[in-house]
Parts: structure tokens; sequence; C-alpha cells
């Protein structure tokens, strides 16, 4: 029997020749996260263990991108742990507050994810990385201290839904609205335990930043990675990033899918996920007014600069609704300062925007953006569960950059056109 | 292992965003969290959960966040188990990896029943309903970290 692409790298970091689908295997990590949340509680783990070093120092990386620049005294003296730590253990890429960005916007911006990588990481999004064919998924604090401490990580090898891609995305709809559009398909739980492996012709249409999404989303169907072949798109933007060879790892022919979904991109339209579900996904074609308060453009799902160059195309030379607030969080440092000099940041505050430091922060109801009792939201981000951006009668609306920057202009839920 | 205790029942997606709401994870200190348990989903959860209850549910149970406060907050108030149709999968292997039994059974239990689980038999039994369901016991593999009393336990030959 064939191995589909996550088996493929999954058998080459346990040192055999395959692997099948409910084997549980201890697997070499190329690269270990955590972020300001998850972090202090594998500190912790690991000291209680008696451990006093890391595996490897370049393999582990600490992004404190959740409550930063920290918003409280407790968070701050959660920081101040991992920033204790990280100089301790000589950890060299470690991602404070000047030089850190949303940490799945971050690392592939920083070369430190190649194709064929094995990486796992303390927050659900690291999933993110399959878009560049490496296989990624969220762990929690105590499986991070065990991968900081052997460099290993113990996983149940997963079975596969394939989604074939044809046609191409039509304009105006993005990586977002097909991510949105599978959920609704499949529910919160249709890829639970399972890898979501994209292929066909019509991957080679979707850009990186689209990918990039795509993946990040897979957690949202339950999955546990969603990964993309590696084409030659894939390739210049590793070799932009970074100095590490990438590995090429190709399903086999015969490999074996749970289910095949096929899907002509060409049919996906503008899609929104109403509360309290990423699974209910509506279009523009049976929705009713939605008045919103608020709109949020960023987090590691929608934050890079693709992203606001959608957003800042569609509001440029024009002005927010009258009462709702728009927050544009560039997911890192580096894609600040491209929109900047792109001129998006002017854009975006010449409509009535805010433009925030990167933080994950609105996202997860942390800080900069939480919303009051009844109040609704459109944002890029990936979770609108019950109380997620704030009080639990609120609600969050997931979209796309160019549905939420449509949005802002128009003061309710509004297509981009 | 046996546990016995009474059941809080739940639906379906209950997300780690509800059983550990975000506005709380500026501490890991266990008891801080355990005191906002489900709070979002059922404020009234820690008032009335006691030592050794335990919380069944529907479908993806711990879905969302990878945040391990979630499973803390539960074992740390007081649950002895969850019982769920099916785990979210970091939730599962979270739980697995602090020593928080988990079984994955579709059994039809009702709030405030009384049950048994006998994890080493595989056998989940309703004492207010006398009815027995059975469940698959875990991998050998889990079933090791499970009983060195979590991972790094396991790992560290007991130091953890």
């Amino acid at each position: 029997m064939g191995m589909t692409m996550t088996q493929k790298i999954l058998a080459a970091h346990c040192g055999k020749q395959s692997v099948n689908a409910g084997e549980i295997i201890m697997a070499d990590v190329d690269l270990a996260l955590g972020n300001d949340i998850t972090t202090p509680v594998a500190i912790n783990e690991f000291e209680k263990a008696g451990c006093t070093k890391v595996f490897d120092k370049n393999k582990v990386t600490f992004v404190l991108d959740h409550f930063t620049p920290n918003k409280d005294i407790k968070s701050a003296e959660q920081s101040k742990q991992i920033r204790d730590f990280a100089r301790q253990m000589g950890v060299v890429n470690f991602f404070d507050v000047g030089e850190m960005g949303i940490e799945h916007a971050l690392l592939p911006e920083k070369g430190l994810v190649v194709s064929g990588d094995l990486v796992i990481g303390a927050d659900s999004h690291t999933c993110t990385y399959g878009a560049l064919g490496a296989f990624s998924t969220g762990v929690g604090s105590t499986d991070l201290a065990a991968a900081m401490a052997t460099g290993k990580v113990w996983l149940k090898v997963p079975a596969a839904i394939r989604f074939n891609l044809t046609g191409q995305l039509a304009p105006h709809v993005y990586g977002k609205d097909l991510a949105l559009h599978i959920i609704g398909l499949i529910g919160v739980d249709g890829a639970l335990y399972k890898s979501m492996e994209f292929s066909g012709e019509g991957v080679s249409t979707i850009s990186i930043s689209d990918r990039l999404c795509i993946a990040n989303m897979a957690i949202e169907a339950g999955a546990k990675n969603g990964i993309f072949p590696v084409d030659q798109q894939t390739l210049d933007f590793v070799k932009e990033h970074g100095s590490r060879q990438p590995v090429v790892c190709q399903a086999d022919p015969d490999a074996e899918y749970e289910r095949v979904i096929e899907i002509d991109l060409s049919q996906v339209v503008q899609t929104v996920a109403f509360p309290h579900l990423p699974e209910n996904a509506r279009t523009f074609t049976d929705m009713p007014e939605i008045k919103i308060d608020q709109v949020v453009i960023g987090s590691c799902t929608n934050g890079r600069l693709e992203d606001l160059q959608i957003a800042a195309e569609i509001m440029k030379g024009k002005k927010v609704a009258k009462d709702v607030r728009v927050i544009i969080i560039p997911a890192t440092q580096k894609i600040y300062l491209e929109a900047m000099e792109m001129g998006l940041i002017r854009t975006f505050i010449e409509a009535g925007c805010v433009v925030s430091t990167p933080t994950c922060g609105p996202c997860l109801g942390g800080h900069m953006g939480i919303l009051a009792k009844g109040e609704r939201c459109v944002a890029t981000t990936n979770r609108n569960f019950v109380g997620r951006m704030g009080h639990t009668q609120s609600e969050v609306y997931l979209a796309s950059p160019a549905v939420a920057a449509a949005s802002a202009l128009a003061g309710k839920i509004a297509p981009a056109v | 292992m046996k546990l016995k205790g009474t059941v809080f029942k739940y639906g379906d997606n209950v997300d780690t965003d509800v059983i550990i709401p975000a506005r709380y994870l500026n501490t890991h200190n266990h008891q801080e969290l355990a005191a906002h348990c489900l709070e979002d989903l059922d404020s009234s959860f820690v008032q009335r959960v006691k030592q050794g209850d335990i919380i069944v549910a529907g479908s993806n149970f711990g879905s969302g966040s990878s945040r391990e406060h979630a499973p803390i907050a539960i074992k740390a108030s007081g649950v002895g188990a969850v019982v769920a149709k099916s785990f979210a999968r970091i939730f599962y292997r979270n739980a697995i990896n602090i020593g928080l039994p988990i079984v994955e059974c579709d059994a039809e239990i009702n709030e405030a029943d009384q049950i048994e689980i006998d994890f080493d038999n595989g056998k989940l039994h309703d004492i207010t309903k006398n009815q027995t369901w059975d469940f698959a016991p875990f991998p050998d593999f889990l079933q090791q970290i499970i009983a060195a009393g979590g991972l790094l336990k396991s790992i560290s030959g007991g130091k953890a």
C-alpha cells in the first residue's frame, strides 16, 4: 500500500521505510514552537522532569505574540519566565517585542520551516506550514516540554482525506473563502484525527499566501494537518526566505484516502462563517442584513502582506462606516514595514482604521479589540466560538480580507465587488 | 482503575475557549484556572462540581485552541474523568499527557446520573439507569504514559 504525503514525511522522521494509518510512532522534530501562553506551562514541566538543557538550541523557537506587548502584570510575568529561560538555554530563535510577529506568519518569513520538515507547536494553528509541504501540527505544552528535552514527539499516523482541486478561484474569492467553504462542507470535526491533503491541477493557481491561510484553517475542520504538494512556487518561496534545503515528498500514486472530495475552484464564492462555529458557512445569496460594530483584519490566518494589499485596494480613497471600529494588524514587523513603504498604512489610517503592532490580540479575546455584550465583528481570524473575542453574547463573523474591508466601508456584512 | 461519580452533561463541540476563556490565560496556576473552569458554558459548574464528578459530552470535545490549560482546569476542578463521543485531537493528547482520564464512548447518559468507569475492562456502567456500554482500551503506548502518570514522568523515569 502506498503512502500519502503526510505519511511519507512521518516515515522519514522515524527511520522507517513505511508507516500505516493508526500506527503510533516516535518522530524526530525539526522545529518545536511555543508562544507566550503555552511556553510557561512547558518550562514548568521541563524543569520538573529535571531537564537542564534543550535538545538543540537551533530547533526550539519561542514567539511572544499572544498577550504582547504585555497587556497586564500577570502576562508580563509569564513572558518574563520565557525571556529568562530562553536566555539561559541560549535559544537562538527567540522572538520578543521588536522582532516578533504572529508565530505562523513569522516562521515561514524567517525561513525556519522548509518543505519536508516535521514541526510541532504548542499552538493549534501550527498546521499552517503544511502550505510549504511540511508536516506540522499543534500539540500541548507537555508535548512541547518533551520535545524540548528529547527532540521527539509521539504521533499517531493519520488517515487522509484528499481534496482534488481543479479550475481557478474567481476574482474577489480567496483562500479564506475556500477554507470556509470546505469546513462548511465537512464540518468542524469532518477531518478529525486525519490529514487534509490538497492536490490537483488547481493547486498551482493558488498563491503561497492563500495556501498558508487554507492550511492554517485545517484545525478548524478537526484535522491533524493540512498539506499542499511542493511546486515551483513553494521552492521559490523557501529559497527566498531561508538557506535550508527543502526535501520534496510526494504522495504515492496508490496512496489510500478515506475520502476524495472534488472541488472546482471556479464555483467557490465569497463565504462568511456565522457565529458560533466555523462550519456555519453562508454565501451572499442567502444572507440577511447584519450590521457590525468592529472589523479586525489580521491574525495568523490573514495578516500577511497580500491580505493587507487586498484590503487596502478596497479601502483606498474611501472612509470606513461611521460607528465601525476597524483594527488592522500586520502579522510581522517585516509586513508592517513593507505595508508602510507601499502606502497601505496611509490608506488604512486615512480611511479611519487603526493600525496595531503585530499581536494575536483580539483573535482570541486577549486584548486590542475586545467586544462588549451584543456587539458584532467581521474578522479575518479563524474562530467564532462563544466568547472568542469578548463577551459571550458578542458575535464574530469569519471572512476574507476582501469581505472584511468591504464590510468596514458598508457598516454591515458586504461582499467585495 | 475504576472511577465513580455524578454526571455533568454537555453537548457537541465543547471548545477550549469555553472550558477556559483566554481572558484567564495570563496565569497557569492550576487553582486559578479551576476557578473559571467551563465558565462561558455553565457559569454554575465550579460551584456545583465535587471531587470525582464526571463530565459526559457529545462529539469533538475540547476543539479549538491547544491550550493545555483546558484539561488542567478540568482536572484541578476535581473532575475525575471526561467521557465524550469523540475528542478533538489536541485535547485528547493533552489529557493523556497530563493524566486526566478520558473515555471515547457513545453512551446515552443523563445529567446527574451516577456512573462508574472500569478502565481496565473497558466498561462504562450507568448505575442510575442500570445500563452498561463497552469502550475500546487505549493503545499500549498510551497506556504506558497513563500508567506512568503523564508524558514527562514516562520519559523521565518518574522524576517529573
